[in-house]
């Protein structure tokens, strides 16, 4: 087990030797890249990376040129967590025989988008965390493929508009709702399972560093605004960001042992999922009358999520 | 790798070349840090030392690893990497705030000389 580094405020956490560079082709605003610094600087650990394929991948490993400033592994779009699996049973057999040497401990961290993980990548997702190996499994979600020209997948939420649930005259756009990954991978028995944003940076950082303690799989999902296909300005990554924790359509909470419920974040005056809506461009079709109901529906939806999650707290089951 | 390489594209190279792996001495790696995007901006943004509170919000949020800061205090932003998008000048707390977006073709200097008042609303 390893110490964990001391991160007392903003002014400390800068201190940090960055490992991911400048210089990705990542899209002015992304949010990805935001996640990926605050999760590499939250440890002074080893870290060895594996991605799916997706903007991140894509973006940050353009040959001969590196982002990342540790060892990293790409495969394929579906395995990013059979890759790191098999990484980390790896690394486990050397150090049988004496090696690799090091004397700091070394973290498995897999980084996926949604695509990657809610559909494409989901088997290998499962398989690796029921072999439970020692590792993060970190979801970008941006909820659709960005990266292709933002086509939907199983994490755009309804009414959402994409290249492939267009909205037009008749269609309010996506018609599923979308998928509870965090409650799959509570399911799954993880001994840490979260739901972070990094406009939340300190609770990012607590839940990584809680995450670098255990001793089994972990999975970690983060809301990633996506300026180009959720269609807001560059600048306000973060206060989407915010407006997603503060309507409670991205809750910040935690399962610990697949059941133990703790809600990190309670907003002090709660947004609605019209205010969260209003600011994207890929929701402006609901506010045509004809439209209105999806919203209503989804804010009832984001109570009841809320007031379940709440009460489980309460519980403590 | 050699100059010869990292001119080709990847179209150019013959089917089945070797690509040389980034394992090596320094000069073999290319870190994207050797890459420059500052050609993506339209807009740069300016630091004003004389508002900064150095709180590091700009430093933790942005996504290109461009604000440099130094034992715990802003220090200065890497216009090689920096792409413009404005979140910096977006999070910075201060009034008026110690980031701000100006054209390109405007000297810092000439920012800084122009630099916005303070936004007696915003107290209010
Ligand atoms: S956000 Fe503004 S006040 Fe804070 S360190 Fe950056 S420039 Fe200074
Ligand atoms: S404009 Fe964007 S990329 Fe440039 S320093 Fe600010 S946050 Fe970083």
């Amino acid at each position: 087990m390893s110490d964990i580094k001391q991160i007392k405020n903003l002014k400390d956490f800068s201190t940090s030797v960055e490992r991911f560079q400048g210089g990705h082709r990542l899209c002015p605003g992304c949010s990805h890249s935001i996640i990926v610094r605050e999760m590499l600087n939250a440890t002074d650990d080893n870290i060895c990376v594996s991605t799916a394929t997706g903007c991140l991948e894509v973006c940050t490993a353009i040959y001969p040129y590196t982002s990342w400033d540790l060892s990293w592994i790409h495969i394929g779009f579906e395995n990013a967590a059979a890759a790191i699996s098999g990484t980390e049973a790896m690394y486990k057999a050397l150090q049988k025989k004496g090696r690799p040497h090091s004397d700091k401990p070394t973290k498995f961290v897999a980084f996926g988008g949604d695509g990657g993980t809610y559909d494409i990548g989901f088997q290998s997702l499962s398989g690796a965390v029921e072999r439970g190996h020692d590792f993060i499994y970190v979801c970008l979600d941006n909820e659709g493929y960005m990266n292709t020209g933002g086509q939907r997948s199983s994490s755009t939420p309804i009414g959402g508009a994409t290249t492939t649930s267009p909205a037009g005259k008749v269609s309010y756009g996506e018609k599923r709702l979308k998928k509870d990954m965090v409650q799959i991978m509570a399911a799954h028995g993880c001994e840490f399972v979260a739901q972070v944003a990094p406009s939340k940076w300190k609770d990012l950082v607590k839940k990584t560093q809680r995450a670098y303690q255990a001793s089994g799989p972990v999975y970690i999902n983060a809301v990633s605004p996506c300026p180009t296909e959720w269609k807001f300005a560059p600048e306000k990554s973060m206060e989407i960001c915010d407006l997603a924790v503060d309507s409670c359509v991205f809750p910040l909470y935690q399962i610990e042992d697949g059941h133990k419920v703790t809600v990190t974040y309670k907003p002090k005056v709660k947004k609605t999922v019209e205010e969260y809506c209003a600011a994207q461009g890929r929701f402006k079709h609901l506010f045509r009358p004809e439209f209105s109901h999806v919203i209503e529906d989804w804010q009832k939806r984001v109570d009841a999520t809320w007031e379940y999650l709440l009460k489980r707290e309460e519980a403590g089951i | 790798m050699t100059e010869e390489h990292l001119l080709k594209g990847w179209e150019e190279f013959e089917a089945g070349a070797i690509l040389y792996s980034f394992d090596g001495s320094s000069h073999h790696i290319n870190n994207s840090i050797q890459h420059s995007v500052a050609d993506w901006r339209a807009e740069k943004p300016v630091f004003n030392e004389e508002h900064c509170i150095h709180c590091q919000f700009c430093w933790v949020y942005c996504p290109d690893t461009s604000i440099i800061s130094k034992d715990k205090q802003f220090d200065h932003i890497d216009y090689v990497h920096c792409k413009g998008c404005g979140i910096c000048v977006d999070v910075c707390p201060t009034n008026p705030k110690s980031l701000v977006m100006f054209t390109e073709q405007t000297t810092n200097d000439e920012a800084i000389r122009n630099w916005p008042a303070k936004d007696t609303k915003k107290d209010a």
